[in-house]
């Protein structure tokens, strides 16, 4: 077997973990029963997902000018969900959109009664 | 940021001024630059510069302050432990995903040793990373973190991940060696002081 053909085995193997991956995500959001819990699943294991397909991709390609392009893909992907996840978290907090049934312990909420203001950057 | 002032000559009160154009956001800019284009010529290096000019005099932002050494070592380490935690972290939340079973949650809240900006920053951003966390509120007054963890059965569970959250830190900080604090008054920002 050549390089090239072992090298698009992986690519096609790495595509379909990142697939896999997004598919549990996809799942992840129907399944789970509130908000937070969803942005667990709809923020990271797409990640990672992605991050399976542009490995597969940056395989197949074989091309080096590309590479920059999709490692750039990856970082701004993980710099952006972040951001996402923690505004889309903090405005269904401070929203009281969340279930305190399926909550263990719950220290923010224990907490937020001695904060003065409540609103911007404490 | 809490915001810095500056007193202006009239008395009245303003923002602190940044310079706008910093070396290392034109570098990295440049760099994306070059990435995007896929290719380092001398026309796409001077005209990256170019754009990385006016996207910093377009959008000024404070400077980072690091205050900080970095240790190559140590920062490998993190990186990969990082790179590991992502990925059991992730299976682990597909588990969650597919089992049939509820899941509990917990609101964890952890403090961070350091007082820095910085590495709050830093941690906050590799915590939410790693799946099964989100960083719900971030206190700076006392460098608190407040994470959702999904799958969370019991109160035993939430010390392990408050565990887990003070080892990244101890890594973070192991790669981020923070400088000694300089005297009282001395990190004051010159130009602010000429400014009154």
């Amino acid at each position: 077997m050549s390089v090239g053909a072992v090298l698009d085995v992986l690519a096609a193997a790495c595509l379909l973990v990142g697939a896999g991956f997004a598919l549990v995500a996809a799942v992840g959001v129907v399944r789970l029963p509130d908000l937070l819990s969803r942005m667990h699943a709809a923020t990271k294991p797409q990640v990672i997902g992605l991050a399976f397909v542009v490995t597969g991709l940056a395989l197949s390609l074989r091309d080096p000018s590309v590479l920059g392009f999709l490692a750039l893909v990856v970082l701004l992907q993980m710099a952006t969900s972040v951001i996402s996840s923690h505004m889309v978290g903090r405005a269904s907090f401070r929203a009281g959109q969340v279930r305190d049934d399926l909550l263990v312990v719950d220290e923010l909420s224990e907490s937020t009664q001695d904060w003065e203001g409540g609103r911007g950057a404490p | 940021m809490s915001p810095q002032v500056r007193v202006r000559a009239d008395g009245s009160v303003r923002p602190v001024r940044y310079r706008a154009v910093q070396p290392f956001a034109i570098f990295w800019l440049t760099l994306v630059w070059l990435a995007l284009w896929g290719a380092v010529t001398p026309m796409l290096v001077v005209s990256g510069v170019l754009v990385a000019v006016l996207a910093c005099l377009a959008f000024p932002l404070p400077p980072v302050k690091l205050e900080s050494r970095v240790r190559p070592w140590p920062l490998l380490i993190l990186a990969l432990r990082f790179a590991l935690d992502v990925v059991r972290a992730s299976l682990e939340v597909s588990a969650v995903v597919l089992r049939r079973r509820p899941v509990r949650n917990a609101v964890v809240a952890v403090d961070l040793r350091s007082s820095s900006d910085f590495v709050m920053t830093g941690v906050a951003a590799m915590l939410s990373l790693v799946p099964g966390s989100i960083v719900v509120e971030a206190r700076r007054s006392t460098h608190t973190l407040y994470l959702h963890v999904l799958d969370v059965p019991d109160a035993e569970a939430v010390e392990r991940f408050r565990r887990e959250a003070l080892a990244v830190e101890d890594r973070f900080l192991a790669a981020f060696e923070p400088l000694p604090a300089p005297p009282a008054g001395a990190d004051r920002d010159p130009r602010t002081e000429s400014a009154r």
